[in-house]
């Protein structure tokens, strides 16, 4: 192998200049990444307007989701409302029934929290076996961002609210499907945010700008977007999304509700069927992501059998409450193949199931809250399948 | 070894440099603080402004707009506004909700779950159809029409007859079918107490093979999007693992019909090519067909989605759309041999129902005349 004449010879760019400041005042990425992006699966949906794309897990790398290729779920399209026709009510069983602006929010005392948001039925086809190939579309229903915003408990102490342990408070969106939901008292007193920031900037329109609320390690459903109206009721509503929807039918055709809680799960983002292995023999970063409902995550096991033997991997930092943590497996891959899984545990001690576990307990038509443990089959070539083992 | 061992010294030593200085620093952290009688920010919502917001029905019927409606109105009023996702007799267009049938489907492998199969409470239909329903325009039914949708949807499950009147006084005391059908989330007690046991780490398993393939294979062009495709590899051929590793390394491995991409070729942006003159107009237009995009696709690829695509539409023979399950008043327009031209569509679009007796279009119309020069332009370029 002789010389590279990447580095002998002059290059343009090492040349000529390049563009100035301001090409493009609010920047895209490079074009060499223009395939970064979220992908829906057309057939998924009736229409795009109802219907969810996905986060590109697989190129990314950290915890930090950015805005701009954050997953989408919207039940009536995505709006655009601007900050200045921005209203939001709080009523019902309160003393002051308020309306406020978008700058009364603003003067709230607000927190900055970094958590995870999770469609409840992110890796939901996966029920019926390994059926899409690419981790973008097993699990891509996340995003993790860091939230600027106000506690909803600052919002209810204001308008004198009920705050008695059997009260609920449902929110609903100002788009046409309003996407109403009922959230227990205790959660709505204990992390929720009135969020109007994400990752430093304003939520995109698609992510609920102006105002989204943040219900952290709760179902994506829940974080109502647009948020126009909180009322504090003596019930929860039953609405359409906690009844029809959001609920998880058993084998035997009984269905759990109120299933609020996304459980410890991990994935694979690299080696998988979007990012195989090109390098072929030696050094192998493999890589993922692992997060929990209920707090931190505390370690995650990486197989490369199937299952048989596990090793501990080595979390990037110290996890956050209800946010995604990055693992790596610093491995030396000898060419034969493999069968990667990951396996996450949280402060609870809670253990990510597998899907035999899953299925022994739930059946096969829950839909939603599937946190089971995912196989690439990685084979001599470096190229990675979604694939179910005994 | 050596060169090793010293890096690590040495980052052992900054490491615990800024531990100490993080140790003696004061954590100046602390939650939004609050304050006992709130901060006075915000005014008092008028009663108007809570009545036309707070429009949620309780399972008890709570919060239920005076009016009523039956199966026998409702059939009229869902086939005009509601059957062209839903379908006539409420059995569900492409993949829209089928809202009838399905009983004693919920042990089965595919359970239907309809209103009358799944919903536990009557109220979570009125509620959801008064506010968000129909889609695309949502909130313009008035409660009477409401009444009458719900007790069609009820008779289309065989739960009521025609004649049965809906109304906000038995409401909230009709008995779904499947009002016992639910538990509260259990997980705790079942999945919690089972799988919080410390993980097995070693020979967990004597051998494992892989019983299931990836159904599709997805590509993932660089426009974005995706198109899956269906993998006929068989798990014939392929390794078991053991404790020693896989079985074979195969010499050639099978590939996957597609190898999903990681590196696509990129393909140079297309410019968007902005029309001369018109292009405001077409923008404008653009934006009032977001009222017709639940329904009608245009551009390129535009397909019949439940209305039909609207390409090439100035000029086209009414009701002509490939595979397009028109109404009798389009299927007689085509036969006539009827053109569509700028004043024909703008009188459709003005009042599409008068215009087009019968049509299956739920959309009520525009009501701005620039908003129907607009949208005219926009089809006209965007649909070439």
């Amino acid at each position: 192998q002789g010389p590279d004449p990447l580095i002998t010879e002059l290059q343009d760019w090492a040349s000529y200049t390049g563009v100035g400041v301001d090409e493009t005042p609010y920047g895209l990425p490079i074009s060499y990444e223009s395939h970064v992006v979220r992908r829906n699966v057309e057939w998924l949906t009736a229409s795009p307007i109802s219907s969810i794309n996905f986060t590109p897990i697989h190129a990314l790398d950290g915890t930090i989701t950015p805005q701009g290729c954050a997953f989408e779920r919207h039940h009536s399209g995505a709006i655009e409302l601007s900050k200045q026709d921005f209203r939001l009510m709080i009523n019902g069983l309160v003393e002051k029934p308020l309306v406020f602006t978008y700058e009364d929010i603003e003067r709230f005392p607000r927190e900055n929290h970094v958590y995870f948001c999770e469609c409840a039925a992110n890796t939901g086809m996966e029920w019926a076996g390994a059926q899409l190939n690419g981790v973008q579309f097993t699990h891509g229903m996340i995003h993790n961002m860091e939230y600027t915003g106000v506690p909803l408990r600052t919002l209810l102490q204001e308008a004198g609210a009920d705050i008695s342990p059997d009260k609920w408070v449902y929110v609903e969106g100002a788009d046409a499907s309003s996407n109403g939901r009922s959230i227990p008292m205790e959660k709505a007193l204990d992390d929720v945010l009135v969020a109007f920031k994400a990752n430093g900037e304003a939520l995109r329109m698609e992510h609920g700008y102006p105002v989204r609320l943040v219900v952290p390690g709760w179902e994506g459903n829940m974080w109502v977007k647009w948020l126009r109206r909180i009322e504090v009721v003596d019930r929860a509503v039953e609405s359409r999304e906690e009844t029809s929807k959001y609920t998880d039918v058993y084998e035997d055709g009984t269905a759990r509700k109120w299933t609020w809680v996304m459980d410890a799960k991990s994935v694979i983002t690299s080696p998988s069927p979007q990012m195989p292995i090109r390098h072929g023999r030696g050094p192998l970063v493999i890589s993922g992501l692992a997060w929990s409902g209920h707090g931190q995550i505390t370690r995650v096991d990486v197989s490369k059998d199937g299952g048989i033997t596990w090793e501990t991997a080595r979390l990037g930092k110290q996890g956050d409450t209800k946010a995604l943590t990055r693992f790596y497996l610093d491995t030396n891959w000898d060419g034969a193949p493999m069968l990667l899984q990951a396996r996450a545990m949280d402060e609870t001690g809670y253990v990510q199931p597998t899907k035999d576990q899953l299925r022994a307990q739930r059946g096969e038509n829950s839909v939603y809250h599937n946190n089971c443990i995912q196989t690439w089959y990685v084979n001599a070539e470096g190229v990675a399948e979604n694939v179910e083992v005994s | 070894a050596d060169r090793a061992a010293a890096l690590e010294l040495q980052i052992a030593k900054v490491q615990a440099a800024a531990k100490e200085r993080m140790a003696s620093a004061m954590n100046l952290t602390a939650p939004a603080p609050s304050v006992e009688d709130g901060f006075g920010i915000g005014r008092a919502a008028h009663p108007e402004e809570i009545a036309a917001w707070d429009v949620d029905v309780l399972p008890d019927g709570r919060g239920l707009p005076e009016g009523s409606g039956n199966a026998y109105d409702g059939e009229e009023i869902f086939a005009d506004r509601c059957a062209s996702c839903h379908g006539d007799f409420a059995e569900g267009v492409d993949n829209w909700p089928v809202l009838a049938g399905g009983f004693d489907t919920l042990a089965d492998e595919d359970p239907v779950k309809t209103v009358g199969s799944y919903w536990p409470y009557l109220s979570t239909a009125y509620d959801y159809i008064y506010r968000s329903m129909p889609f695309g325009e949502a909130g313009t039914l008035t409660p009477d029409e409401t009444y009458a949708i719900v007790a069609y949807i009820l008779y289309s499950n065989d739960l009521i007859d025609d004649d049965y009147e809906l109304s906000h006084e038995n409401l909230g005391q009709f008995e779904m079918y499947n009002k016992d059908g639910f538990v509260l989330d259990d997980r705790p007690e079942l999945e919690y107490a089972q799988w919080r046991a410390e993980p097995c780490m070693e020979n967990c398993k004597d051998e494992v093979e892989i019983t299931m393939r990836s159904v599709f294979l997805v590509e993932t062009p660089p426009e974005g999007g995706s198109n899956s495709v269906m993998n006929h590899a068989t798990t014939d051929g392929l390794p078991t693992f053991s404790a020693e590793g896989p079985s074979f390394i195969p010499a050639a491995a099978v590939k996957p019909q597609e190898e999903a991409s990681g590196e696509p070729d990129v393909e140079e942006p297309v410019a968007a090519v902005a029309a001369d003159g018109g292009g405001e107009l077409v923008a404008a237009g653009e934006k009032v067909f977001k009222k017709c995009k639940a329904c009608h696709q245009v551009g390129a690829g535009a397909t019949n989605k439940s209305g039909p695509q609207l390409n090439g539409l100035i000029g086209r023979t009414m009701g002509s759309a490939d595979g397009f399950n028109y109404s009798k008043v389009f299927t007689a327009a085509m036969e006539e041999d009827r053109v569509w031209d700028e004043a024909a569509l703008a009188e459709f679009l003005a009042r599409p129902k008068s215009y087009m007796k019968g049509t299956k279009m739920a959309f009520s119309g525009l009501k701005k005349d620039a908003d129907i020069v607009a949208i005219t332009e926009y089809l006209k370029s965007a649909g070439e």
